[in-house]
C-alpha cells in the first residue's frame, strides 16, 4: 500500500511538469511579456520605455529559458521560466499585478470557498442519492418516467438561471436571506445558506439521473436476484444490497473532485460576493492578471492529481476485491 | 449586384459540416445495418418531437449564416461601396425587427416606454410615459391596446391552426396513397398510434410550432413581442440571432474534438506500448488543468493576438467571428479527452477479437484494420458523445461569456444577454424580459437537444445508458 502510494506520487511528477511547461508556453511563449505589458498599460501610453519599465517592475525582463549573461547556476535560475514557472513547484506564486502576494491570498481565500463548496458537495450527494433511490424504487412506473423527465428539464436550465432566480425570489422578493455578502463564524450562516441551496438544486438534475443509471445497472446483477429469492423485501434489497454496492462507483467518482472543492465555484462565488478562490480567479481573468491565472491553473492541476491518487486509494478501501500493486 | 457576399470562417465551416452530415446520411441510407438504429430513434416520440424543434433552430441558424454586406445607396454604380455592417439572410427576412429601435427599455408588447420622461404637451412640460416609436404606433388611442392584442393573437392562433390542418391533411393524403389505404383508415390507425412512427407527437409539435409562428407573425410587425433592451433594440431579434451563436459553439467544437479524440483514442488502444503511454500522458495533463482556466488562458491570448493584429480583420463581424472560432477551437482542444479515453478502452477490447487477429494474420495493414474493423465498431460511441456534448456546450457558452472569456461582447449570444440583463433585476419595476427571452430560447434548445440525445443513446447503446 505504502509503496503503491509512493509510486503514484512519482507518476504525478511528470504530469505536473507537463502542466507547468504547458502553462509556461501559453503565458510566455505564445504571448510574450511585451504583449502582456501592452495589454496592461492600455492603448494610450504604450511607448517602448513604458513596456520596459513594466517588465522590470514585474520581473519579466529576464531571458526565457537561458541567461547567457549570468554566472554559474544563475545561467538557468535567473530566467523567466525558473523565477515564474518553476517556482510554483515550491508553491511560490509570487505577486499579482497589484502587488499582493498570491500565496497569502490563496491561504486566506480558500476557507470561504470551502464553506460553500463542502456543504453543496456533501448535502448534494445525499439529496441526489435519495432521489435516485426513490426513482429506482418506483422503476418502470410513471413516477420513474416523470422523475427522469424532470431531471432532464432541470439539467437543461443554465446554472446562471438557478442563481439569478434564487437571488431574485428568495432574497429580493421574499426578503428571506441577504442577496450577497460574506461574514466569518456563525454570522456567515445566513450568507452561506442561499448559495448552498442554489448549488444543490442546480446539481440535482444531472446527479440524480446519473446515480439512477448506476443503481439500475446494479439492480440487474445476480446477487440482487439471490437476495430477492431468499425472500428479502424490496426495501431491504434496495438499502442493504443495491445501495452499498452502488456507492462504490459513486464515492470513488466523488473523491476525485474532493480536493478541487478548495478552488470553489467561479460563478456562484462571483454572483454571491463570496471572497473565495473562485471569485479571485474570475476577478483575475477580468482584470487580465496573468500571474494569478497561472497560479490558479497550477493549483487546480495539483489538486486534481491529488484527487486521482485519492481515488485509487479509496477504491481499495471501499472494495476489498481491488488490490493495489 | 446589390450586395457583396461575405463568407466568415464559421459560415464556411458550418456549411462544410452540413455537407458532411448530408453525405453521412446518404451513406447510412444505403446500408441496412446502419439504418436500423436510426429507425428506432424515429419511433421514439420524445426524440422525434425534440428533433423537430431542433430542425426549426437549425434552419434559423443556417439562414443566419449566409452573410452579406449591402451596397451603400449613394455609392456610384461603376465603383460600388458596401456597408461595413455585415448582415445575414435571416436579417433580410426580419428587417423590421432589426431596424425598429426604440429609445430604451420597454416591456413586452408595450406601447409606452419603461421610464417616465418630460414631454412637451400644449406648451406645458409634463412627466409621463412617452409612446413608443414603433411598438403599437398604429394605434391612435391607447385604450384600443388590449383589444388589438386579443384580436391579433386570435388571428395568429387561427392562422396557425389552419396551416397545421392543411399540413396534416397533406401528410395524410401522401401517407394514405403510399400505403394504398383510404384517408380515413390512415387517420384512424394514426390516431391509435399504429403507423410505425409517432405521428401524434409530430403533429402536436408541428401544430404548436405553427400556432406560435402564427401569433408571432401577427404581433411582431406591430409590437416588440419580448420588449426592447437598454438601447431600444428588439429583444426577440437579439434572442433569435443568438441561436446561431449557440449552434456554432455546439457543433463546431465537436468538429475540433472528433479528429483528436478518434485519432488519438484509437491509436492509443490499438497500438498500445509507447504510443499509448504518450497519448495517455497528453490527455492526463490536459485533463488535470481546470477546463474554465485553460479556456480563459487561451481566450486571453487570442484577445491579445487580435488586438495586436487589427489589420487582419476588415469588419467588426470578422473580428467577433474569429474570436468565436477560437473559442470553439479551444473548447474542442480541452474537451476531447473524455471521448478519447472511451475509444481507447473500446479499441483495447476490439483489437483482441478474432476478426481483427485474422485480419492481422492475413497481413492487412494497420491503417486498413483501423479503418475497416475498429472505427466502424466504435462509431456509435462517437455519435452518442457528439449528441450528448452538444447541450453541455451551449450551456457552457453562457457561463464563459459571464466570466468574460466567451464570445465577443458585440456578438449576439444568450450568455451576453444574461450578462447584460442580470443587474437590471435590481431596478424598480423589474426589467425581466431579456432574461425571460434568453431563458425560454436557451431552455428550449437545450431541452430538445437533451431529449434527442437520450433517444439516440438508447437506440445506439446496446447496454442502455451505462455512461452518464
Amino acid at each position: 500500500m505504502f509503496a503503491y502510494v509512493i509510486r503514484r506520487l512519482l507518476y504525478a511528477v511528470p504530469i505536473l511538469i507537463g502542466v507547468n511547461l504547458l502553462t509556461f508556453a501559453l503565458f510566455f511563449v505564445v504571448n510574450t511579456p511585451d504583449d502582456m505589458a501592452r495589454l496592461q498599460l492600455g492603448a494610450k501610453r504604450v511607448t517602448p520605455e513604458a513596456i520596459e519599465r513594466w517588465k522590470v517592475e514585474h520581473g519579466y525582463d529576464r531571458p526565457m529559458l537561458f541567461n547567457a549573461r549570468a554566472e554559474g547556476a544563475e545561467k538557468l535560475t535567473d530566467t523567466i521560466y525558473f523565477q515564474h514557472s518553476a517556482a510554483m513547484f515550491a508553491f511560490e506564486f509570487g505577486n499579482s499585478d497589484d502587488g499582493r502576494n498570491i500565496g497569502n491570498e490563496i491561504r486566506t481565500r480558500m476557507w470561504p470557498s470551502l464553506a460553500i463548496a463542502l456543504p453543496v458537495f456533501v448535502i448534494g450527494l445525499m439529496v441526489n442519492i435519495s432521489f435516485a433511490l426513490l426513482m429506482v424504487f418506483f422503476r418502470a412506473t410513471y413516477l420513474d418516467v416523470w422523475g427522469v423527465v424532470l431531471c432532464v428539464v432541470l439539467m437543461s436550465i443554465s446554472g446562471l438561471f438557478y442563481i439569478i432566480a434564487g437571488q431574485y425570489f428568495i432574497a429580493k422578493l421574499w426578503n428571506l436571506l441577504p442577496i450577497s455578502g460574506f461574514a466569518g463564524g456563525i454570522d456567515g450562516l445566513k450568507f452561506i445558506l442561499l448559495p448552498v441551496v442554489v448549488g444543490i438544486v442546480g446539481g440535482i438534475g444531472s446527479g440524480a439521473r446519473w446515480y439512477r443509471t448506476i443503481f439500475l445497472e446494479e439492480i440487474g446483477k445476480d446477487y440482487v436476484r439471490t437476495a430477492r429469492a431468499k425472500g428479502l423485501s424490496e426495501v431491504r434489497v434496495l438499502f442493504r444490497h443495491v445501495l452499498k454496492n452502488g456507492m462504490i462507483p459513486i464515492l470513488t467518482g466523488a473523491v476525485v473532485v474532493l480536493p478541487l472543492l478548495f478552488m470553489g465555484s467561479l460563478i456562484t462565488e462571483s454572483f454571491f460576493g463570496i471572497p473565495g478562490l473562485g471569485s479571485y480567479t474570475i476577478d483575475a481573468i477580468q482584470a487580465q492578471d496573468f500571474s494569478i491565472v497561472r497560479a490558479m491553473v497550477f493549483l487546480g492541476s495539483f489538486l486534481y492529481i491529488v484527487g486521482l491518487i485519492l481515488t485509487d486509494i479509496s477504491y481499495s478501501w471501499v472494495d476489498p476485491r481491488v488490490r493495489l500493486q | 449586384m446589390n450586395f457583396q457576399p461575405v463568407i466568415l470562417w464559421t459560415d464556411a465551416l458550418i456549411f462544410l459540416l452540413l455537407a458532411g452530415v448530408l453525405a453521412l446520411a446518404w451513406v447510412i441510407r444505403r446500408q441496412e445495418h446502419l439504418c436500423a438504429p436510426w429507425r428506432s430513434v424515429a419511433q421514439r416520440p420524445m426524440a422525434m418531437g425534440a428533433a423537430m424543434v431542433l430542425v426549426v433552430f437549425v434552419v434559423i441558424g443556417l439562414l443566419d449564416s449566409l452573410h452579406y454586406r449591402p451596397k451603400l445607396e449613394d455609392s456610384p454604380p461603376e465603383k460600388p461601396q458596401y456597408a461595413v455592417e455585415v448582415l445575414s439572410a435571416f436579417d433580410a427576412f426580419v428587417e423590421p425587427l432589426r431596424s425598429r429601435t426604440e429609445k430604451t427599455y420597454s416591456a413586452p408588447l408595450a406601447i409606452q416606454l419603461y421610464a417616465k420622461e418630460f414631454v412637451e404637451r400644449d406648451g406645458v412640460t409634463v412627466r409621463e410615459y412617452p409612446r413608443l416609436l414603433y411598438g403599437g404606433a398604429h394605434l391612435a388611442d391607447a385604450g384600443a391596446h388590449r383589444a388589438d392584442l386579443v384580436q391579433r393573437t386570435s388571428t395568429g392562433v387561427l392562422h396557425g391552426l389552419l396551416a397545421s390542418v392543411t399540413l396534416v391533411l397533406a401528410l395524410g393524403l401522401w401517407q394514405a396513397r403510399r400505403r394504398r389505404m383510404s384517408l380515413a383508415a390512415w387517420f384512424a390507425s394514426a390516431w391509435r398510434g399504429q403507423v410505425g412512427w409517432p405521428v401524434r407527437t409530430v403533429v402536436a409539435v408541428l401544430a404548436s410550432a405553427l400556432v406560435m409562428a402564427g401569433i408571432l407573425l401577427q404581433l411582431a410587425p406591430a409590437y416588440h413581442v419580448f420588449g426592447t433592451d437598454k438601447v431600444g433594440q428588439d429583444v426577440l431579434y437579439i434572442t433569435l440571432k443568438s441561436i446561431r451563436t449557440g449552434l456554432v459553439i455546439g457543433t463546431l467544437t465537436t468538429l475540433v474534438t472528433l479528429p483528436l479524440a478518434i485519432g488519438l483514442g484509437i491509436a492509443a488502444g490499438y497500438f498500445r506500448g509507447w504510443v499509448d503511454d504518450v497519448i495517455q500522458y497528453i490527455y492526463t495533463v490536459l485533463n488535470s488543468i481546470p477546463g474554465v482556466l485553460l479556456i480563459a488562458a487561451a481566450v486571453l491570448i487570442v484577445q491579445v493576438y487580435i488586438e495586436s493584429n487589427p489589420e487582419l480583420f476588415d469588419t467588426a463581424a470578422a473580428r467577433a467571428d474569429i474570436r468565436l472560432l477560437a473559442l470553439c477551437l479551444i473548447m474542442g482542444v480541452t474537451s476531447w479527452t473524455g471521448l478519447a479515453r472511451l475509444l481507447r478502452g473500446e479499441s483495447l477490447k476490439l483489437r483482441t477479437l478474432d476478426y481483427v487477429e485474422a485480419a492481422r494474420a492475413f497481413g492487412v495493414s494497420h491503417s486498413r484494420i483501423i479503418r475497416r474493423h475498429i472505427f466502424p465498431n466504435v462509431f456509435h460511441l462517437v455519435l452518442i458523445a457528439v449528441v450528448l456534448d452538444f447541450s453541455g456546450l451551449v450551456l457552457a457558452e453562457a457561463v464563459l461569456s459571464y466570466v468574460g472569456v466567451g464570445v465577443d461582447p458585440s456578438m449576439y449570444s444568450w450568455g451576453n444577454m444574461i450578462n447584460g440583463a442580470r443587474l437590471e433585476l435590481a431596478r424598480e419595476p423589474v426589467v425581466w424580459w431579456q432574461l425571460g427571452a434568453a431563458f425560454i430560447f436557451m431552455f428550449t434548445l437545450v431541452l430538445a437537444a437533451n431529449l434527442f440525445a437520450d433517444g439516440v443513446r438508447d437506440a445506439f447503446d446496446p447496454r442502455g445508458g451505462g455512461r452518464r
